[in-house]
């Protein structure tokens, strides 16, 4: 468990009621409905749920990378140091977008273009968003590849992105988006296409990156064991829903919510007997193409009420710190 | 935390939020088709123009088509003429209806001379793979580089006068016809050929083939039983829109003059006189303007109709 | 790389004697040489049989053919009809440079008629394939950009219309349009004949303004089908996540149009532009034939009616070698442009 920075008031990011759909022949998409939480500066934010949960969407939301014919941001604001993202015109997007919030995508082999050289991809950022010369942004890159870990990153700026390993292409793509030294950066998933051992090494690159940098870092996955080795602060989401937020010790130690329990006790321990069933979550996960009417993970809750399928539970405090959205008190089985 | 499995609830629930029961292969497909809206177009236009073709000749007689009032050339479209007359007095409202026949013909006979090569030599060559698939492929590239239009030209002028005029139906064709028909056909196969290879090689790996050829099936039988069914879709789609390169093909060379020759009728050969004298392209546009509009129409539907065959028939694959 | 081009050219060799025999065989069962050298439809009898002895006719098909390719001069053959063989052949053969001689053209050499005609039909290509690459690229990324608009759907329906017409229609109706309607209607007209107006001399701005509306011709039914590929790619390049990592640098959205997905989405047309140089070549003889262009194709028309095997098999044997040399050259552009190949 790692400690954050100490300004726990500075607000950063502020996200109110964010709605997402897709419009597809199909139907509908209902991605993201209704989502809402806070980052302050050098914090550390984990966001948990299943694939299909929204958690990339409303990432790529806030930045407004989502394509807008079939995409539409229904509602919602992000306000980053007071201005609302969702409002401001593309141009002053494009400033913001790699310069104050950087996005890691989690494929690092078609996250790069494969005809462009890395030192390209590279330098290409510090041209848009700094005025440094050409000999600095040179100079910058270099740096940049050095403190990623690469051997002789001089020589190797006029490489290609298939001529590196899974492992160095994903500091690539981080060197590149902490070019321009964001304050925020938001990490999708980007170790789970890799090896375990490159795993590792790459949360140690990010963590120390962390401590000499300073910036807030979002921090997506689906992987609950890696949440416990970065993050401060966890956010658990369910069918475009946020169910869940805590402290890192309190979510592992006292779930409150029916679905980050059931995700708690699914998990293999090397502690338990190796003779039990492993506990899953029965039933499959929701149809997003219906416009959501309820608790969402109410068909699959052991202690879903009446009220839970017909009326959205709302995220409310329930201790110092820690909030769900759930009408039950998941120690007894009772309504709150 | 509680550890007891509870009632599932919801299953039923979901089941009633899914769509109706799904539909068969051909009912999907033909779905898709008609969602295609060029497609619909082009099927309507195609059965226009085979009604235009083959229904005019209850208005026209071939004979009269071919009539040459010579003192009536070149008249604009007006009255007994609609689309005027062509230089030896020739109405071509009446030409276009059976020179229709004839292109058409053309198109889709010279379409099942090429499915037919393309299939035979595709097949050979991806099933057998070693010496028979490189031979055949040197002899497919080789055919690939040489323009379609000077091969045409020489292999007219090989078969020239070789084949005589036939007489069908109380009607006579030139020989001409089967000339055409036969070296569009031999010319255009490669393209077929090489899908059809394509396709071979990958099924012919697949295990419910194997399990045939495994339980003694002969070879022609697999070939022509077992893998040519499986690969149909991409057949029918390259054999409809080679039916409108067969037709622009047929065009080509009758306008150069080495293709169906007069007096029998078609589109191409109506252009011809455009291709040497010039004044009549600018004194007279309408003897070169309706042939070559039908031309256009109908290369176009059968283009439509091959695009959304495409499309329905395998949807992953690009539309363009 | 070079060990490539070297297996490439090698593989051509069986390729190319493949098409000259097929081709030669056409030529000679076709023609009826001794009719076009008479002059006359029918040579009396002893002219026949002279010719026949001279053009080396009398020989099996397969002899003629090797003497075609490595020439008669090693070989004597029976001038005077005695029987006796003692007069040496005058050609080399291909290998070693000639084509032999026209017959329809009494006698000249066959390069040397090639040679007058093929530099304008290189030009008319040269051109064409330019505006060709130009504008489809042009036109499929603004396509793509503009998905599903009505200028998109209007683009594509322009598209079908394009390729779905013949040549000559598209060469007459722009005569028409842009020749004689214009002219009569006294705006600027294009001209429709010929490389320059016979007034004003060969210069480079009438050439130019004569090549406007043959390369049009042309140009127009490979751009219709190329600039809906082109959008095809760039559909596909603009949904990578590449683009969407360049979204989030961001980058300026020109930028990123062309110089991270047009770099990716050219790559493939560059292999469909190397296999189509045939129909082009096809498409050229058509044209030069309504536009008097005088390059190959009406040359190569003439000569085939007469029968002038030594000619067509020229023209033949040319376009097969420049063929196979540019689709070398276009699959080593395409491993050079992309990096992954560049770099293995």
């Amino acid at each position: 468990m790692s400690e954050g920075s100490g300004l726990r008031d500075n607000l950063l990011l502020s996200v109110d009621d964010l709605r997402t759909r897709f419009h597809t022949p199909e139907g509908t998409v209902y991605a993201v409905n209704g989502v809402s939480y806070s980052l302050h500066e050098g914090e550390t934010l984990a966001v948990v749920g299943e694939s299909g949960c929204g958690k990339t969407v409303s990432m790529l939301s806030i930045l407004r990378l989502i394509p807008i014919p079939p995409g539409e941001i229904v509602s919602g604001t992000a306000l980053f140091r007071g201005r609302d993202l969702l409002k401001l015109p593309e141009a002053e997007m494009e400033q913001v977008r790699g310069k104050e919030i950087a996005m890691v995508f989690q494929d690092p082999m078609t996250s790069l273009n494969p005809v462009l050289t890395i030192g390209k991809q590279i330098t290409e950022s510090l041209r848009r968003h700094t005025a440094l010369d050409k000999m600095a942004i040179n100079d910058r890159t270099v740096e940049l590849l050095e403190i990623v870990g690469m051997a002789d990153p001089r020589r190797r700026l006029g490489d290609y992105p298939h001529q590196f390993s899974g492992g160095m292409r994903q500091r690539v793509m981080i060197a590149m988006q902490l070019a321009c030294t964001p304050s925020i950066l938001i990490a999708d998933e980007p170790t789970t296409a890799l090896d375990v051992t490159i795993q590792a090494q790459i949360m140690e690159l990010v963590i120390r990156l962390r401590e000499e940098v300073g910036m807030a870092i979002i921090w997506i996955t689906h992987n609950l064991g890696v949440v416990a080795g970065l993050a401060e602060r966890v956010i658990v989401m369910y069918a475009g829903l946020i169910v869940e937020e805590a402290l890192v010790d309190a979510l592992y130690e006292d779930p409150r919510h029916p679905y980050t329990a059931a995700l708690l006790a699914a998990l293999p321990r090397v502690d338990r007997r190796r003779d039990r069933r492993l506990k899953s979550i029965p039933g499959s996960p929701p149809n997003l193409v219906v416009e959501p009417h309820g608790c969402p993970f109410a068909p699959r809750c052991e202690f879903a009420m009446e009220r839970c399928r017909s009326e959205t539970p709302r995220l409310e405090l329930i201790a110092p710190r820690h909030k769900i959205a759930c009408w039950i008190d998941v120690e007894t089985g009772a309504p709150r | 935390m509680a550890a007891t499995p509870g009632p599932e609830s919801s299953v039923a629930q979901l089941a009633d939020e899914l769509e109706a029961p799904p539909l068969t292969l051909r009912q999907l497909t033909w779905r898709r088709f008609r969602r295609h809206k060029m497609a619909m177009f082009g099927v309507v236009m195609l059965l226009l123009l085979f009604i235009y073709s083959f229904a005019g000749a209850l208005f026209f007689t071939e004979d009269y088509s071919n009539l040459t009032p010579t003192e009536l050339r070149l008249k604009p479209p007006v009255g007994a003429h609609p689309f005027g007359t062509d230089t030896v007095g020739r109405d071509i409202l009446a030409r276009t209806v059976y020179g229709g026949q004839i292109s058409l013909l053309i198109g889709l006979t010279a379409m099942l001379v090429e499915v037919a090569v393309g299939i035979v030599i595709g097949a050979l060559a991806g099933y057998y793979g070693g010496w028979v698939d490189a031979v055949l492929m040197r002899f497919t590239e080789a055919m690939f580089v040489i323009p379609q239009i000077f091969l045409l030209i020489v292999m007219a002028k090989y078969f020239g006068d070789k084949i005589p005029d036939i007489s069908l139906l109380g009607r006579t064709f030139s020989g001409s016809v089967i000339v055409v028909v036969l070296i569009i056909g031999l010319t255009s196969w490669m393209y077929l050929a090489r899908i059809v290879r394509a396709e071979f090689i990958s099924l012919k790996e697949r295990e419910f083939i194997l399990a045939a050829r495994a339980t003694g099936t002969p070879a022609l039988q697999v070939i022509f039983g077992h893998i040519l069914p499986s690969c149909m879709a991409p057949i029918i789609v390259s054999a409809t829109l080679s039916i409108a390169s067969a037709i622009l093909a047929e065009s080509y060379i009758s306008f150069l003059g080495m293709g169906v020759q007069p007096p029998t009728a078609t589109w191409g050969n109506m252009l011809q006189t455009a291709s040497s004298d010039f004044n009549k392209i600018q004194n007279a546009p309408w003897f070169w303007f309706f042939p070559g509009l039908l031309i256009l129409l109908t290369v176009l539907s059968i283009n439509f109709v091959g695009d959304g065959l495409r499309d329905a028939l395998d949807p992953r694959s690009r539309a363009v | 790389m070079g060990r490539y081009v070297i297996r490439r050219l090698l593989q051509a060799i069986p390729l190319l004697f493949i098409i000259s025999v097929l081709l030669f065989v056409l030529m000679r069962s076709a023609s009826d040489p001794v009719a076009t050298l008479g002059g006359r439809s029918n040579p009396r009898p002893e002219e026949r049989a002279r010719l026949t002895r001279v053009l080396g006719l009398d020989k099996p098909l397969y002899l003629q053919y090797v003497f075609w390719l490595i020439g008669n001069d090693w070989a004597k053959f029976d001038a005077d009809g005695d029987g006796v063989a003692e007069t040496p052949g005058q050609l080399k053969g291909v290998l070693r440079g000639d084509f032999g001689r026209s017959l329809a053209r009494r006698g000249e050499a066959v390069t040397k008629i090639i040679w007058e005609r093929m530099p304008y039909t290189l030009l008319l290509l040269g051109v064409a394939e330019v505006v060709i690459i130009l504008f489809s690229l042009l036109i499929g990324v603004f396509s793509a950009l503009r998905q599903y608009s009505l200028m998109d759907h209007i683009i594509t329906a322009l598209a079908f219309i394009g390729y779905s017409m013949p040549i000559f229609f598209i060469a007459i109706v722009s005569i028409y349009v842009f020749g004689v309607k214009f002219q009569q209607w006294g705006l600027p007209s294009l001209p429709t004949g010929g490389t320059h107006d016979l007034q004003v001399g060969p210069t480079v701005g009438q050439t130019a303004l004569h090549l406007i509306l043959p390369v049009a011709s042309i140009a127009i039914i490979s751009i219709a089908g190329y600039s809906r590929f082109v959008r095809a790619t760039m559909l596909e390049v603009m949904s990578e996540d590449y683009v969407r990592t360049a979204k989030a640098k961001g980058l300026r959205r020109l930028r990123i149009i062309f110089v991270h997905a047009l770099k990716n989405a050219s790559l493939p047309l560059v292999t469909i532009i190397g296999m189509d140089i045939p129909m082009l070549l096809g498409g050229a003889l058509v044209t030069e034939q309504i536009f008097g262009w005088p390059g190959t194709g009406k040359m190569f028309l003439f000569h085939t009616i007469r029968g002038d095997t030594a000619v067509v098999m020229g023209v033949l044997m040319l376009i097969s070698v420049a063929v196979i040399i540019f689709q070398i050259l276009t699959d080593i552009t395409y491993a050079w442009l992309d990096p992954r190949i560049r770099y293995e």
